[in-house]
């Protein structure tokens, strides 16, 4: 990912911040421009998520491209954030740990690096709440 | 609105082609659709390509033109040619903007090809992870079998899917894929076979996955009314439909339902005016295991959560209540994702013909294709019968 590609979305990347419509109630993470019910009748404005949530559905990947090839084997979810929205992530815990239902909360993490002396890229992950 | 009709239908053999370029794969359908088809290149009004990533997959785009250069419709005859993307569905896709030319009445006989050419590259699961959303799904870890694997497991707690059912989706359509000649795998497996396969995203297995296929395939569009100065079997197009969802996985209100499909069934339904029962065979898009659950239940065969015992009973097996891919399914033909559409099409031809040949499902008159890009944002959907 080229760096302003990355730096474009710190925010969003970095705290989770989203986007809500202020008409209809909705919550968008990742964050939204137009609201897809109320359309132009919606008021989009930025949203806080506090992170927690719970696993919808996941995976273990035991194949993967060649940017999260280290990672394998490593567990992809679904995870439904309080505020409602949903959002597709990296879940640190053991393979055998990981359950549909299961309380998570975000944290701060690395995400990748462009080779040894280049960017490296921090943003959220999830990991179990206990 | 014009009727359309099918007239020839022509396509590579599916598989890893080491030896075959991506412009040397659209010849080779090609020119078996036109001879098919009874087509001169002089009166070819038009062409649609469906390929989803020329760019990243060999590094070419502008793949419209290229291709009309290579089969002979470029330099001497000038024939307008028009890339479509939509990810896996380009090649359904491509179909049915031809079928729209035609209909519309601004062509008359027009070309739509799929194509791609997936094995000179090295990482081709980044690739494909393109057709999810890049931002929010891929650059997370999320690659196409760890999304269908995510519909997999949503599915399976939601209904008690058992894992020998799934695997049972993969043994029929080997079953198919062996007495299809243009297949990528012919051999047949059981259910040991999947269940023994190596683990790519739980509970997806190698043998619940689509492979990396290279191939291309080839059909050649007119008006219904013309079709006869050009073969004695068109096939009609009964029905095309198209719809849409979020580009995410994680925005749809259920996993396990791919609401396009319900939408883009539903549509194709009322335009060819036909019911369920109407339907003999259909091609539908299983680039893993759990996509044809999915499938023919989102497309009104059998209701919510069945889909497994009816494929454990045998009904989606030659000689079962509905044939399901009878090509062997992007499983077994193999799936070079923008020739899969078409490639879809190309069955149906061949099976409304009575040319299924050890696949042919006995009395077929109404066939219908289901094609998906991403996890279900696009579907196409097509029915087709005898005219
Ligand atoms: C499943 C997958 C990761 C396997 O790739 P791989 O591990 O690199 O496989 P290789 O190419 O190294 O092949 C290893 C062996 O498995 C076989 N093989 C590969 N894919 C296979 C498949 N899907 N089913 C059955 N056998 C397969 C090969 O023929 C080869 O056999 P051999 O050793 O006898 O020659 C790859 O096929 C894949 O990504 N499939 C999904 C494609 C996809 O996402 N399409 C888009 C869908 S929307
Ligand atoms: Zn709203």
């Amino acid at each position: 990912m080229t760096v302003a590609r990355f730096w474009r979305e710190i925010p969003q990347r970095y705290n989770l911040v989203g986007t809500k419509c202020e008409v209809c109630g909705d919550v968008f993470f990742p964050p939204r421009a137009i609201c897809p019910h109320c359309r132009r009748d919606g008021k989009i404005v930025p949203c806080q998520c506090s992170g927690k949530g719970k696993v919808l559905t996941y995976s273990v990947l035991s194949a993967a491209s060649d940017q999260f090839s280290a990672l394998k084997p490593y567990v992809l979810a679904i995870i439904e954030l309080e505020e409602g929205t949903r959002v597709t992530s990296h879940l640190i815990c053991e393979p055998e740990e990981v359950h549909i239902g299961m309380p998570v909360k975000s944290v701060f993490r690395v995400l990748d690096r462009e080779g040894s002396d280049g960017i490296i890229h921090y943003g959220t992950k999830f990991v179990p709440d206990l | 609105m014009r009727e359309v009709a099918v007239i020839g239908a022509g396509m590579t053999k599916f598989g890893e082609r080491w030896d075959t370029s991506f412009r040397d794969l659209c010849t080779e359908a090609g020119i078996a659709a036109l001879e098919d088809a009874n087509v001169a290149g002089e009166q070819i009004d038009a062409l649609f390509v469906g390929s989803m990533s020329a760019g990243r997959f060999v590094g070419q785009e502008h793949v419209g033109a290229l291709v009309a250069d290579y089969v002979g419709l470029g330099g001497d005859l000038h024939v307008p040619a028009t890339r479509v993307e939509a990810a896996c569905a380009s090649g359904g896709l491509a179909f049915r903007q031809a079928v729209a030319a035609v209909s519309s009445g601004m062509s008359d006989v027009v070309i739509a090809a799929g194509v791609e050419k997936m094995t000179d590259v090295g990482d081709s699961t980044d690739v494909l992870a393109g057709a999810a959303d890049r931002e929010w799904e891929s650059f997370a870890g999320a690659t196409f079998p760890g999304l269908y694997a995510m519909i997999a497991c949503d599915y399976m707690h939601k209904y008690g899917l058992t894992r020998e059912q799934l695997a049972q989706v993969a043994v029929k359509n080997h079953f198919h894929g062996a007495r299809n000649p243009f297949a990528h795998f012919q051999n047949e497996i059981t259910q040991s076979t999947v269940m023994n396969s190596t683990l790519v995203a739980s509970p997806l297995r190698l043998f619940d996955c689509s492979p990396v296929s290279d191939g291309a395939a080839v059909v050649v569009v007119c008006p219904l009314e013309k079709a006869r100065e050009f073969t004695d079997t068109p096939i009609k197009v009964l029905a095309s439909a198209q719809a849409g969802d979020t580009i995410a996985l994680h925005d749809r209100p259920d996993f396990s339902t791919m609401g396009a499909t319900v939408a883009a069934g539903n549509s194709a339904f009322r335009q060819a005016k036909l019911e369920r029962k109407d339907i003999d065979f259909v091609e539908v898009h299983d680039c893993f295991t759990i996509a044809e659950l999915c499938a023919i239940e989102d497309l009104g065969f059998v209701p919510k959560g069945t889909a497994g015992k009816f494929t454990e009973q045998g009904e989606t097996q030659l000689g079962g209540k509905l044939p399901v891919n009878t090509s062997g399914g992007l499983k077994a033909c193999g799936h070079p994702v923008g020739a899969t559409g078409i490639k879809q099409i190309w069955e149906v031809v061949q099976q409304l013909r009575g040319e299924g040949g050890k696949r042919q499902v006995e009395g077929a008159e109404i066939g219908m294709t289901q094609n998906v890009g991403g996890t279900g944002a696009t579907v196409v959907s097509h029915i087709f019968g005898r005219a």
